[in-house]
């Protein structure tokens, strides 16, 4: 099965997973670190932070979970789950719109939007605020929901217009001729076809939305309106004296982006190397 | 492609009917794109013409350049642009390095999975974790000194984040750790998809493990490394407001040692309470941004079916 390796290979071959084994183990010592943390009690941590816990307390989660925790987290569900479907919908009957017609501008548009991509949220910030303070929809759900479906079309527009352009004409001519409404033709024929780049939008947003900070910091700004990063920014100065209640925290922030990551890698990893330019 | 078009002018209907209305169609594309159209514009349609309003004025009258020149010679201004710039030199080290671990991973069949999935982690986790956990770590007592410490490293223990002189390197280095996978996974996604004859041929003509990524893979790569430089610069200019703002409670400090554009504007509108100068601020960053999305588009056209189109 495997061919044979010289010995100058078998050093190679071991040094690169050397390498490999050092770079994973940096990357996982925060989250190594994070989790031990949140199971020891404050003078194991201080003592010992690098250990394994021998003694494993669930005290930080009860601490943190007693906290607003389960309401920033509702808060940030909440917001995440329904931008992302309503930009989902949007985005998808826009770019049916882009790779269906051919219209004059078209490709000027999607120029346009492209380049939206990389616009910084922060420069949308103040006259944003100024629009939601007049409408006094400062603390509201709906200005944040609004800003954030703005903020994720321009790239779900443009990963699903790639995608619908390669879908071949002639599925799309076949049900026009027999006699389906363009609405039929995309509920039928289009979007049954679409599933990968509709999972991959979808992860690729939830990731962005739940971790999304500087907005959420701004447009909501009462106490029982924060989502979970804006919580979790605060929650480290009131227990500095509880690292473990911080990493406990922490682990709770994370884990549902996890679960997502774990399962929906592969799509993530589509979405990214479509040309994503998101950064946070 | 991308050139002056007004905002306004995006949907006007096109002369030719027949175009949108043609034989198969019957709705045209109007209607479908009319709600994300209108979600777009006035997010940033509005606030690209609102904030270009506002940065003329002040408390509602016309000043012309004024808030231009109070925020160029601002002091603590020309600090965060200097803090962007030099954090700009992170770039060709993450470009290094992703094409570095691309390439180890490449070449490496055993556990090739799981060492993508725990290089790709750091980029998916949230910044205000990272922001948080890594504070405790780089505490003056915290568990990367006492490690350091334990093994003789005494001089090494630097306070990373007290220290005015070492913060902004720290958060750096946070930067580069978090970063670097999304270049590792974009890179390696193109390495892959690279005809496979070349690569054998320098093989068979001899050619060793360094001599034949950085002659023959690396030029191949070119694209997509540009892309992640590209996007990368972008980042460092303009989307480092998280690092700082977890990492110091939203001042910046020690000192101004670690402000950037993102936290001056931020910090000018809801504490200092001028959303003028923030506004004005905020204008020269979109603008500073601009020169990077118009290379950004001069890469997407030499590489046509390259990078975006896979």
């Amino acid at each position: 099965m495997s061919k044979k390796h010289t010995p100058i290979e078998k050093v190679g071959i071991t040094s690169r997973q050397l390498v490999l084994i050092l770079i994973t183990s940096m990357a996982a010592v925060p989250g190594y670190l994070m989790v031990t943390g949140s199971l020891k009690t404050q003078e194991e941590f201080l003592n010992s932070p690098w250990s394994l816990p021998l003694h494993p307390n669930f005290k930080g989660y009860t601490a943190a979970w007693n906290d607003q925790f389960p309401t920033w987290f509702r808060n940030s569900l909440f917001v995440t789950l329904l931008a992302v479907l309503i930009t989902i919908i949007m985005a998808a009957s826009a770019a049916w719109g882009f790779a269906h017609w051919k219209w004059k501008g078209r490709d000027t548009v999607l120029g346009i939007l492209i380049s939206l991509m990389v616009v910084p949220p922060v420069v949308l910030l103040i006259p944003l605020f100024t629009l939601g303070a007049k409408l006094g929809w400062i603390s509201t759900f709906r200005m944040l929901i609004l800003v954030y479906i703005g903020l994720m079309l321009p790239f779900s527009i443009y990963l699903l217009t790639n995608f619908f352009r390669a879908i071949p004409v002639s599925l799309t001519e076949a049900a026009e001729i027999d006699g389906a409404s363009d609405f039929r033709t995309f509920r039928s024929v289009v979007l049954p076809l679409s599933g990968p780049p509709l999972i991959t939008l979808t992860i690729v947003n939830l990731l962005w939305a739940w971790n999304e900070l500087l907005l959420a910091l701004v447009f909501l700004q009462s106490d029982d309106k924060k989502t979970l990063m804006v919580g979790i920014t605060g929650f480290q100065s009131r227990y500095s004296l509880s690292i473990p209640t911080i990493m406990a925290g922490m682990t709770i922030a994370t884990l549902p982006l996890f679960i997502t990551y774990i399962f929906g890698q592969r799509y993530f990893i589509t979405g990214l190397t479509a040309g994503s330019v998101k950064g946070e | 492609m991308i050139k002056s078009v007004p905002t306004e002018h995006r949907f006007t209907a096109p002369r030719n009917l027949g175009a949108v209305f043609g034989r198969s169609s019957k709705s045209g594309p109007f209607l479908w794109i009319l709600p994300a159209g209108m979600c777009v514009i006035l997010i940033f349609g509005y606030s690209i013409i609102d904030l270009v309003q506002q940065s003329f004025k002040y408390r509602g009258d016309w000043v012309g350049f004024e808030n231009f020149s109070l925020v160029l010679t601002d002091p603590l201004f020309r600090i965060a642009i200097f803090h962007n710039f030099l954090l700009l030199f992170t770039v060709p080290i993450l470009a290094s390095l992703s094409f570095i671990c691309a390439v180890l991973l490449f070449e490496t069949r055993k556990g090739m999975k799981f060492y993508r999935s725990a290089v790709f982690l750091p980029y998916i986790l949230p910044i205000p974790v990272v922001g948080v956990v890594f504070g405790q770590l780089l505490q003056l007592n915290g568990a990367l000194n006492s490690a350091l410490r334990a093994m003789g490293f005494e001089n090494l223990a630097l306070d990373w984040l007290g220290d005015p002189g070492q913060a902004l390197l720290t958060m750096s280095a946070i930067i580069i750790w978090k970063e670097v996978g999304f270049g590792t996974i974009l890179i390696l996604a193109r390495l892959i998809s690279l005809p496979l004859e070349t690569l054998e041929a320098a093989r068979i003509d001899g050619a060793g493990f360094f001599r034949l990524h950085l002659k023959v893979t690396l030029p191949q790569l070119k694209p997509v490394i540009l892309f992640y430089i590209i996007n990368e610069a972008i980042v460092m200019v303009s989307w480092v407001f998280n690092y700082v703002y977890v990492m110091t409670n939203g001042q910046g400090g020690p000192g101004n040692a670690t402000v950037v554009s993102e936290l001056y504007i931020y910090r000018s509108a809801f504490q200092n309470k001028s959303p003028e100068l923030a506004a004005t601020a905020a204008l020269l960053l979109l603008l500073a941004t601009l020169i990077f999305i118009i290379g950004f588009f001069k890469i997407q056209r030499n590489t046509k079916g390259g990078v975006f189109n896979e």
